[in-house]
């Protein structure tokens, strides 16, 4: 087959004025949306701006920054959302794949499981949270009524943590594993047929042809969950609402900027999460090399 | 209907490659042409730039007297059948062949009446309700080929229409293309890059490489003159066989033993200044078993070889053996080899073929004589690739 | 060869029930609660002993779900329709046109992907008091679209990439202008992609709670999820665990009715934007 390319002629150039323009109103929406507020959020921390005392704002310089950085309540919302984030996505990855697994090769009920496991996906993760909420909330919860009396699992810290990152995990494991699934369609069949008869056990076939091949997915697959479960905010909402030092950096910002009003701060909050998920980012797409979805387009 | 007159047709891609380079060619009302070539040679290109699909980078295109380079396809009123068939998945077979008509606005009456026509000549009649995913592989073919022809468009444009059908549905369907084509009388651009398709289906074919048209001519043309040593190791199958030759008193030294030159090949390798160092090209009907022929024929010099393999047709008999002295290179028969993927299957490309009355009693592993028809000899400049035997005319 | 054939499967059998009891356990817990009354709700029942619809008629009584579920669906469904819209535009350029400036594309919903929500909710929420649309449906609508443009962008430029595009082409020489070719030949292939990118759309404006919460102060314009979280009880002597359980049962419903009808173009497209061979 020839190449299917043309020289920068009429068409051409026909063809890139209507790319830019169908691309148009979709970039004009993203940079209003995203481009300007994030613009507005740095403009904001560079304030001392409380809406209770709106008349006082005036320029700080990084001393918002500086508060943030310094303050305890940060670095503890800073662990406590990297300990959920690593915790719950280590076992998403494990679970997820098991999971993968079971859709891939069941013989029966294929549809069955695939549907029922869409479920905790499309569920609202608020619904979800309010069911584990109830669930472990003593004299109304089933699975309450397992520990030993008198325990309220969600008012101390670990076991409230621990909660969290089983709702978190619940929910999103099934996308994990919808990702995985996908990787797993990618191994041919063939070749762990030629693996079986080169005489690899299960477990050879699975790290040996299977986990490599996926690698791609994998990656991809851990790189959106790591950023996704980072800003972790509606479970922890709803189960502690960040009591007894269960709270996340989101919920930090958020609490700063609505219960305390402190717009200045709440900014600073902000812009550093920024810079956090850009920092995952980064990583991942350096270090393992993640390729970014769709970052190759070719046609 | 109408002529289609290419003149000085240049492709180049933006990326400064030349994928068609000056490209003459005049296809007269009705006629049936084929663009044939390896991979890469540019007739894709010329056939999207007749089509409208690709923009031409210099030159002029004249569909019948119209100069068409800046119009759009649909002014073009050309119709084309893809390698994929390129069917609208969505529509049935009968929405599909209407649909040419349906852009042009053709009332509904009219459109029924053709496409009904059309079904009845391709034997689609009891699929017209189908859709695409519902039809056999040669079935889309003919849906393709209805869709062009609804329209009675000014030319046809096929871009290796048949290369998805397996073998037998191949030749099937390239007589009822002929046959088709002849009926209707529809002028025609064929692309394939399969040379018997190219021999058997055309008026005249194009014989294409690197973007550049290496010889035009009829099929017979074609296999019995051609041009350079391209064209006659593309063309005919098994093909021809390249041997390296030197030229001596009036004789060729080569590993099939000594040729003598007859006074029409003499003169023109003297009037082309050819070299010393040459290379032969001998088909395998130039070969014959020294034992079968008749007393009268007994003129060619006569070599002995060791039957390699032999491959019975029942019609034919083809021997293989090893000629001493190695097989001829040049950059052209290297791209050939290439291409016809020879050199993936780690066959021998040394091994000579010789085609045989069936009436030969060669033994595969036992020698046997050969006669060499030399009046069937090409000679070809291994710098030029040209065939010094039978020079370009100068018209 | 039975033998093992039904061990084989037995086992299977046995992984499979365990994924449909980890998927739908919480879902059940939940709706159980709803159907539960005052007295029966705190006996630590999975099901309830005593069926009652009372805690659906409770919240269909009250404005304050009733009109949040009003704005849920409209705002979902506006931003969706909005978000579809111009993310058919751009996949359609990115799958199908060279033009410079489609890697910046890219990049930057790839970048919108990965945007930390509370990062924008900060001056979202200023800006948005200060031109007036803080507390109105367009001030949800405009995050939410804006938020799964990327998603719609990389799951329809997924299904487009599908099309071949041998059928533009064949469309052009059959007599069909670009527009026509885009109407009559793209738009009634890629509507089954566009259609499961809708759907993937509103499930995630659907679900969203922060922004919820944040950009809205009274009913008229705050969405379910957040009303819930909100809920106080009819009295103020009484837990509001039975309406926020049938509250959340009636935002679970749509969910479950698009799982069940569309699971497998739901499956499609989620994995076909997000791994590429």
């Amino acid at each position: 087959m020839e190449p299917d390319r043309s020289a920068l002629s009429a068409g051409a150039r026909q063809e890139r004025r209507l790319g830019w323009l169908l691309c148009a109103p979709a970039v004009v929406v993203m940079i209003a949306v995203t481009a300007y507020p994030v613009g507005y959020a740095v403009y904001l921390s560079l304030q001392r701006y409380d809406l209770r005392f709106p008349g006082r704002a005036e320029f700080v310089g990084l001393s918002n920054y500086g508060a943030v950085l310094t303050s305890s309540f940060w670095w503890d919302a800073f662990w406590v959302t990297l300990f959920i984030t690593a915790v719950s996505v280590a076992i998403e990855l494990v679970l997820g794949m098991g999971l993968a697994l079971v859709m891939h090769r069941t013989i029966f009920w294929r549809g069955v499981v695939r549907t029922s496991v869409l479920i905790p996906y499309g569920i609202v993760t608020v619904v979800a949270a309010f069911s584990w909420q109830y669930a472990w909330t003593p004299d109304l919860g089933y699975l309450a009524e397992l520990l030993p009396q008198g325990d309220a699992p969600l008012t101390e810290q670990w076991p409230a943590l621990w909660l969290i990152i089983l709702a978190e995990v619940w929910k999103t494991t099934p996308f994990m594993a919808l990702l995985l699934l996908a990787g797993l369609a990618l191994v041919p069949e063939e070749t762990l047929r030629a693996a079986m008869v080169d005489g690899a056990t299960a477990w050879q076939r699975f790290t040996k042809i299977m986990l490599p091949l996926m690698k791609p997915a994998i990656l991809v697959a851990l790189l959106f969950r790591t950023l996704d479960a980072f800003r972790i905010f509606d479970n922890i909402y709803i189960l502690t609402a960040g009591a007894q030092g269960t709270g996340s950096v989101s919920i930090l910002g958020y609490d700063n900027l609505f219960t305390a009003l402190n717009l200045g701060i709440g900014s600073a909050i902000s812009v550093l999460i920024f810079i956090c998920v850009g920092i995952i980012a980064f990583t991942f797409v350096k270090l393992f090399g993640a390729a970014a979805p769709g970052a190759e387009v070719k046609r | 209907m109408a002529e289609i007159i290419l003149e000085g047709v240049t492709k180049r891609f933006p990326d400064g490659s030349l994928a068609v380079k000056d490209v003459d060619l005049e296809i007269a009302d009705g006629e049936f042409v084929i663009l044939v070539g390896p991979s890469g040679c540019g007739k894709s290109t010329t056939l999207n730039m007749i089509a409208g699909l690709e923009d031409i980078t210099e030159g002029t295109l004249r569909i019948g007297d119209r100069v068409v380079n800046d119009l759009a396809p649909k002014e073009r009123d050309v119709a084309m059948v893809f390698q994929s068939y390129a069917l609208y998945p969505h529509m049935s077979v009968r929405e599909n062949m209407g649909f040419p008509l349906r852009l042009a606005k053709v009332d509904k009456a009219t459109i029924d009446a053709k496409v009904t026509e059309a079904a009845q000549i391709l034997d689609l009649t009891e699929y017209l309700d189908r859709k695409p995913a519902n039809l056999s592989g040669g079935q889309r073919q003919r849906v393709a080929m209805g869709r062009a022809i609804v329209r009675d468009p000014k030319a046809f444009l096929m871009d290796e229409p048949l290369s998805n059908l397996d073998a037998k549905l191949r030749v099937q369907m390239r007589t009822q293309i002929s046959r088709l084509q002849r009926r209707l009388g529809t002028t025609t651009v064929y692309v394939t890059h399969d040379q018997t398709e190219a021999m058997t289906l055309g008026d005249r074919v194009v014989v294409m490489r690197q973007g550049l048209v290496q010889q035009i001519g009829t099929p017979a043309e074609l296999y019995d003159l051609p041009r350079n040593i391209f064209v006659a190791g593309f063309i005919g199958s098994p093909a021809m066989n390249f041997l390296n030759a030197t030229l001596e008193g009036g004789a060729l030294r080569s590993p099939v033993g000594d040729l003598p030159l007859d006074d029409r090949t003499r003169r023109s390798l003297e009037e082309q200044n050819a070299p010393r160092e040459v290379i032969i090209g001998l088909r395998p009907e130039a070969f014959e078993d020294a034992a079968l022929s008749h007393e009268r024929d007994r003129t060619g010099p006569v070599f002995t070889a060791t039957v390699e393999v032999l491959e019975s047709l029942g019609s034919d008999v083809y021997v293989y053996f090893t000629a001493e002295g190695g097989p001829a290179t040049t950059t052209e028969l290297e791209e050939l080899a290439k291409d016809s993927g020879l050199r993936d299957t780690g066959a021998d490309t040394h091994q000579i073929v010789a085609r045989l009355d069936a009436a030969t009693r060669a033994r595969e592993g036992e020698p046997m004589e050969l006669r060499v028809d030399v009046a069937k000899a090409h000679v070809f400049d291994p710098a030029s690739g040209a065939n010094l035997t039978h020079p370009e005319r100068v018209d | 060869m039975a033998a093992v054939g039904k061990t084989h499967a037995a086992r299977w059998g046995v992984l499979n029930v365990l994924v449909v009891l980890y998927a739908l356990f919480p879902v059940g817990w939940i709706a159980a609660l709803s159907f539960k009354n005052p007295s029966t709700l705190t006996d630590g029942n999975y099901i309830p002993t005593d069926w009652t619809w009372d805690n659906y008629r409770g919240i269909f009584e009250t404005s304050e779900f009733t009109r949040a579920l009003i704005n849920s669906i409209g705002i979902a469904l506006i931003a969706t329709a909005i978000a579809v819209a111009l993310g058919t535009m751009a996949a359609y350029a990115v799958a199908r046109l060279r033009f410079p400036g489609k890697r910046v594309l890219i990049g930057m919903s790839l970048l919108i992907a990965m945007f930390p929500p509370i990062s924008l909710v900060s001056p979202l929420f200023n800006i948005e008091r200060i031109i007036g649309i803080f507390d109105t449906w367009i001030g949800l609508i405009i995050p939410y679209m804006t938020f799964s443009l990327p998603l719609a962008i990389y799951t329809l430029s997924a299904f487009f990439r599908e099309i071949p595009w041998d059928l533009e082409k064949a469309a052009k020489v059959d007599g069909a202008t670009p527009a026509q070719a885009f109407r009559m030949v793209i738009v009634p292939l890629a509507a089954p992609g566009v259609f499961t990118t809708a759907i993937l759309v509103f499930i995630f404006c659907w679900n969203d709670f922060l922004f919820a919460i944040s950009l809205t102060s009274t009913e008229s314009a705050r969405t379910v999820p957040a009303a819930i979280a909100f809920f106080t009880g009819s009295s103020q002597f009484q837990q509001p665990t039975g309406s926020i359980a049938a509250a959340a049962v009636v935002i679970t419903i749509p969910i479950i009715v698009f799982v069940l009808l569309f699971q497998r173009r739901i499956v499609a497209g989620l994995t076909s934007g997000a791994v590429k061979g």
